[in-house]
Formats: C-alpha cells, sequence, structure tokens
C-alpha cells in the first residue's frame, strides 16, 4: 500500500482538447479518495493517467516513492475496477480473479488461497466455476472487485464501478465497497459523477470541473462551506438554491433581500465571515439548502424576519421530506459555473434556466418534513435559517466564509 | 391449427429448397457413382446405369489409382502445402490483426490501408514476375516456393477479416489485462486469441479451402515431384480420350477432405461468417 501524488498533471489530447489541467492531490496512505464532477469533466482521465492507459501530457505520478510516468501499467501495481467491469467472458469467475496471479506464476496453492478468501470477503464462493455471461449484474461487479483484492496492489483504482448496476444494488454495493475498504484499508481513488457515492464513499472528495480541480475536502467540509458556486451546486441534493440578492445592514445585524423577501442574518453569522461586511449595500449570490427551510407552521417559534411566503407550485412526496417547488421573483444566478452545472443535467435544464432569467425568476426547492399541510398551488409560509446561508460574491463566485 | 398453417406456409419454401439442394448435388453423386465404374462401363453408358445395376460397381479403380503411384504422392504434395500455408497465414495474420487493431504505431493506418489495398491485386499479374524470381532464388518447382506464394496472397485477407473481429474486442478488456500485469503477447494470446476463435478458426477454414483445391498457383510454380493433387488430376485429362476412371476416383478424393474439414468445423464457419456483422 501506498499514497498516491498527482504534481501538475496535465493532459492534452491531440485534438487540443484540455482534459485536465495542473491537477495537483496527494492521497495519503489507505485513504479512501473520490473526484467527482460531471461527465466529460476529466475525471476518467486522470484516473487513467494514475493507471498508465493514458500518457501523461505533463506533470508527475507518483506512487509511494516512485515516479511512474515512465511505467507501463502492469509494473505499476495498481489494480483497476472499470465501469462496464472488463470480466474476461471466456475465463470462469475463478480464473478471471486467478489471472493476475497467474501471470506473476503465482504458486498454485498460493493462488487458490486468494481467490477463496477474496470470494469470501465477496460472498463469491458458490460462483467460482461460473462464467461472467451466467452472473447477474452484482455478481458481475464482485467479481471486478474479486479481481482487485486478490492482487493486494498498492492501489484500487475504480471508474464509476457502480453505475451500471439498478439504483437498489447500487445502494447496497456502495456499502460493500466502502466495507471492503476500510476492511483492507488499500489506498483509492474512485472516480464518479454521483456526489451522493463521493460523499458517502469518501474520506475526502475533490471536485473537479472541466479538468481543474475546484476543492478538496471531507464531505461534511464540502457541503458546509463549498469554495465556489460550482461546488454548491453540485453538491447537495436536491441541489442548493441560488438567486441574486442584496446585502444591507438592519438594526446591528444584516439583512438579505432578493425577490421581495427580507431576511435577517444575525450579527453572530456575520462575525464568523467578516469578509461579509464588506459587501453590505452590494449585490451577493445567495445560496439556501432546501434542507435548511421548513414549513413555517411547524416552527412555531420561528422569528418573523425569517419567513417568506410562498406559492407552491409543485409539491414531491418522497415520503421521508415533502419536496416543494416555489417561485422567487429573483433573477436565477446564471453564471458559467451554473451552466456547467445544468448541462450536466440536461440541455433542456439550462434552457429551463436562462428563460427564467430572462423574466428575473427562479425556482426555488425546499424540503419540508412530511407532516407538512402544504397543497400544490396552496400558499405556504416557509422558515429559512439564516444562519446556515451561504452567501458568494458575484463577480468571482467564490464563497464567503472569512 | 397454428402448427398446421405455419407447416403449410412453409411447405413450398421447404419443397423449392429440397428440390434445389437435389440439382446441386447431381455432379457430386455423378462423380461418386461413376468412381465406382470400371472404364469399360463408363465409355458405353451413363454413370445413372451404376445406380440402377449396383453390381456394376467396384472398388478396382480406387486400388489401380491408389496402387499406380502419383496419386499419393500429390496427395502427401497437397498436405504439404495446405497445412503449412494454413498455419503461417493464421499465425502471421493474426499476431498482425492485433498489432494494426490495438497497438499504437507511426503509420499504422496507412500500413493496414496498403494491406487492404492489396487485397484487390489478382494473382495472375504475379506470376510471371514471382515465377523468375523463384528461378533465380532456386524456389521454383519446390514446394515452399508454392507455400510461399499462397501466404503472401492470404495474408491481406487473412489479415482484414481478423483485424475487424479483434477491433470489435472491447478495449477495456485488453486494459484489464494489461492492468492484471499482462504484456502484448500475454493480451494477444489470453484474452484476444481465445475470443477470436471463431473469427480464426473460420479464417483457417477458408484459407484450407482455397489452397487444397487451388491449381493455378500450383500448376506455375510446382513440377511433377512437387505438385498437389489437382495438378495431378489434370494431367490425367486427355484429348482424345476420357479415363474417366482415373479421374472420377481421384477428384472424389480430392474433395474429401474439405468435405470433413467443413462438417467438422460447421459451427465456427457459420459463426465467423456472421463474425462483426452483429457486435
Amino acid at each position: 500500500m501506498a499514497s498516491i501524488t498527482l504534481e501538475g498533471l496535465t493532459k492534452v489530447f491531440p485534438d487540443g482538447t484540455v482534459a485536465v489541467s495542473d491537477l495537483n492531490l496527494g492521497i495519503e496512505d489507505g485513504e479512501f479518495m473520490v473526484l467527482v464532477g460531471p461527465s466529460g469533466c476529466g475525471k476518467t482521465t486522470a484516473l487513467r493517467m494514475v493507471a498508465g492507459l493514458e500518457e501523461i501530457s505533463s506533470g508527475v505520478v507518483r506512487i509511494g516513492p516512485r515516479v511512474v510516468n515512465k511505467l507501463s501499467p502492469k509494473d505499476r501495481d495498481v489494480a483497476m475496477v472499470f465501469q462496464n467491469y472488463a470480466l474476461y467472458p471466456h475465463l470462469t469467475v475463478f480464473n478471471n480473479m486467478a489471472f493476475s496471479l497467474k501471470l506473476k506464476k503465482a504458486d498454485k496453492a498460493e493462488i487458490k488461497r486468494r481467490v477463496k478468501e477474496a470470494a469470501q470477503i465477496l460472498g463469491l464462493d458458490q460462483l467460482l466455476d461460473r462464467k461472467p455471461r451466467n452472473l447477474s449484474g452484482g455478481q458481475r461487479q464482485r467479481v471486478a472487485m474479486g479481481r482487485a483484492i486478490v492482487r493486494e496492489p498498492q492501489a484500487f483504482l475504480m471508474d464509476e464501478p457502480l453505475s451500471n448496476l439498478d439504483a437498489k444494488l447500487r445502494v447496497q454495493m456502495r456499502a460493500e465497497i466502502s466495507r471492503i475498504q476500510s476492511h483492507l484499508g488499500v489506498t483509492t481513488i474512485y472516480v464518479t459523477h454521483d456526489q451522493v457515492e463521493a460523499m458517502t464513499l469518501g474520506n475526502r472528495v475533490a471536485v473537479i470541473k472541466k479538468g481543474i480541480l475546484q476543492q478538496v475536502a471531507g464531505p461534511q467540509e464540502l457541503y458546509e462551506h463549498p469554495v465556489n458556486i460550482f461546488v454548491a451546486g453540485f453538491i447537495g441534493s436536491p441541489a442548493m438554491n441560488m438567486a441574486e440578492a442584496k446585502l444591507s445592514a438592519f438594526d446591528g445585524d444584516l439583512k438579505v433581500s432578493f425577490g421581495g423577501h427580507d431576511l435577517r442574518v444575525p450579527a453572530a453569522v456575520v462575525d464568523h465571515r467578516p469578509a461579509l461586511r464588506s459587501f453590505v449595500g452590494r449585490n451577493v449570490v445567495l445560496g439556501i439548502r432546501p434542507e435548511d427551510m421548513e414549513d413555517a407552521s411547524l416552527v412555531p417559534q420561528a422569528p418573523a424576519d425569517q419567513k417568506l411566503a410562498a406559492k407552491v407550485s409543485l409539491l414531491e412526496a418522497l415520503g421521508s421530506e415533502v419536496l416543494v417547488h416555489f417561485e422567487v421573483e429573483a433573477p436565477v444566478v446564471l453564471t458559467e459555473d451554473v451552466k456547467e452545472l445544468a448541462v450536466d443535467v440536461g440541455a433542456e435544464h439550462l434552457e429551463n434556466l436562462e428563460k427564467q432569467a430572462r423574466v428575473g425568476r427562479s425556482v426555488f426547492t425546499a424540503s419540508l418534513n412530511p407532516k407538512t399541510t402544504a397543497q400544490k398551488g396552496g400558499s405556504i409560509e416557509l422558515v429559512a435559517d439564516s444562519t446556515r446561508f451561504h452567501f458568494f460574491d458575484p463577480d468571482t463566485g467564490l464563497g464567503i466564509y472569512h | 391449427m397454428a402448427t398446421v398453417i405455419r407447416v403449410l406456409n412453409r411447405a413450398p419454401v421447404t419443397v423449392v429448397m429440397l428440390i434445389i439442394g437435389a440439382i446441386w448435388l447431381v455432379p457430386t453423386v455423378g462423380l461418386l457413382v461413376s468412381s465406382f465404374r470400371t472404364a469399360a462401363e463408363s465409355n458405353t453408358s451413363g454413370w445413372w446405369n451404376g445406380i440402377a445395376h449396383p453390381s456394376q460397381l467396384t472398388i478396382e479403380p480406387y486400388s489401380n489409382l491408389l496402387t499406380g503411384g502419383g496419386m499419393l504422392t500429390a496427395f502427401k504434395n497437397t498436405v504439404l502445402i495446405t497445412v503449412p500455408t494454413t498455419l503461417i497465414v493464421v499465425l502471421v495474420a493474426s499476431l498482425a490483426a492485433y498489432a494494426f487493431a490495438w497497438i499504437r504505431f507511426r503509420g499504422r493506418d496507412v500500413a493496414f490501408l496498403i494491406v487492404v489495398g492489396l487485397l484487390v491485386v489478382p494473382i495472375q499479374v504475379a506470376l510471371i514476375p514471382v515465377a523468375t524470381l523463384y528461378g533465380k532464388v532456386g524456389l521454383f518447382g519446390h514446394i515452399p516456393g508454392v507455400v510461399l506464394f499462397h501466404v503472401a496472397f492470404g495474408l491481406p485477407f487473412a489479415i482484414f477479416l481478423l483485424r475487424n473481429f479483434f477491433i470489435g474486442i472491447p478495449a477495456d478488456l485488453l486494459e484489464a489485462a494489461r492492468m492484471d500485469g499482462a504484456g502484448e503477447l500475454q493480451v494477444f494470446y489470453r484474452v484476444v486469441m481465445p475470443l477470436g476463435t471463431p473469427a480464426i478458426a473460420s479464417l483457417a477454414i477458408f484459407q484450407f479451402l482455397w489452397v487444397w483445391n487451388d491449381l493455378l498457383v500450383a500448376l506455375v510454380f510446382a513440377q511433377t515431384s512437387s505438385a498437389p493433387m489437382t495438378v495431378f488430376i489434370r494431367n490425367q485429362l486427355r484429348e482424345f480420350a476420357s479415363n474417366i476412371d482415373v479421374i472420377a476416383p481421384a477428384a472424389f478424393l480430392q474433395m474429401i477432405v474439405p468435405l470433413i474439414v467443413f462438417f467438422a468445423f460447421q459451427r465456427y464457419f457459420v459463426q465467423g461468417l456472421l463474425a462483426g456483422s452483429v457486435k
């Protein structure tokens, strides 16, 4: 097992596309590092450069103390789990898992022991004689994991290993991967575009946009203090609501105004983020997570200056929570970051946003307790927890936390 | 009821196919029957009389042929030409096809284009120059010369066929093998070869049949001692008399081996023909 260090890692494809740009990242020995970002952001390319499957344009990849730039994949001693599993269709499960050991000319008894051991960890004991085509998706995924495990490599590289599974199985395998990784303690780089996977699996998560690293931090830190609008919009589901707002002084506290709503931001919050004061009288981008809003009727002592009235345009009951969509008369934030996020959702979504921007409106989502009495088309009063608001500089897109 | 209708619907097709099949088989059956008749009988009556009067049939033509010499040598020569050609073509073509499909090197696409271009070169244009060349290097009239010519003209198609099959193997599989510690040769024989078996097998069958049945190349480059069966049989043709009692059994022996090969590998043959068309 070893640490992995990426220094100024860059990939320029022959057609001039820059897939990865000056990526600096240190992954500690035994750490589970997740690379996350919208599709096409270069995360897979970065992983493949670590694997040796993609040539490095410039920069250095170190596995342990060794610089591996010039080593071929077989000499790097890392194992990879592919998105579509890439099992050898002509070999049985046992031989799939034993493949690398056989190439190394390992002792027969040793091969058997290690494959059996990995099969046990993964619950594959009964399937060792089967061919991949006779396995279910989840079982194939396990075999792919098993193939990596038996090698006892310096590191695991996983390229969206769960994206071909259906939702229920994905949740189950996610827990499994987490369990196995912490059990074995092998350094792992895991690529995904699913932020839920990233949050649940990673010791740390690296958010990448267009080949450029945005932020590396623990999952909670990413959620609480996203460094910019992009990270804020990418992490969290449903996504953070954002609108242009105006900050003004108010009775010793601050007041944030948007779309006819005035919400008090207590001085205590401002004390933690003194930089906010310099934005008084100016525009900011206000970010409110859906989870930080609640049906006011369920919060009896909610202060009046943290309430906002809304008309429910859409209601999604998920059982454990109720998602309420409502329109706010404040222009939607349409920075480069937001567009990038919207494209990832779908071209249609971007069109919608642009339409909203033209009419100076935005749609907010609030996640409410299921006890709410909200009705589609009805009016509702919401209370927003302004101690948990996020503010971003509209010019730079950077979060204001200092 | 539905089954009955289906059978009735299909009946005309089945009948027509059976008739076509029977017509196609007539010459072969005729050859088979003739090969068991003496020269005298063949010269006086048509082969179908052999079916009407089975007592006329005899294995005499076969025993004469096999004891008369010539045919056995020709058979040996055919094997000595066909088997090495097939092996060399399959081996070289599969290695080359792997490189063309999966190894990046400078000039690869141009080289492949040239190989594909060679597909349209007819062998006739090469006969005289190669014969001259063989004469100079002492290959003319020898089996290795025949083999070499067949290999040269078999390779473009073989490479083309296999490369197109190999390129359909998911890249992830090869990458997985490389990650698992395989070098290029190991990737080739542990992953690509097993997965490419249908294509390789059908190529081997094609190549075998072509060379086994070849007359032109052998006629030009072989001499009596190195001539295969096709040349031997042709040499039995006479201008004024038909020595059908020699030609018929010889031609049937010539046919039998390809038939065995075809039926033995029929499964791969069909698979291989479909190779690449449906992924």
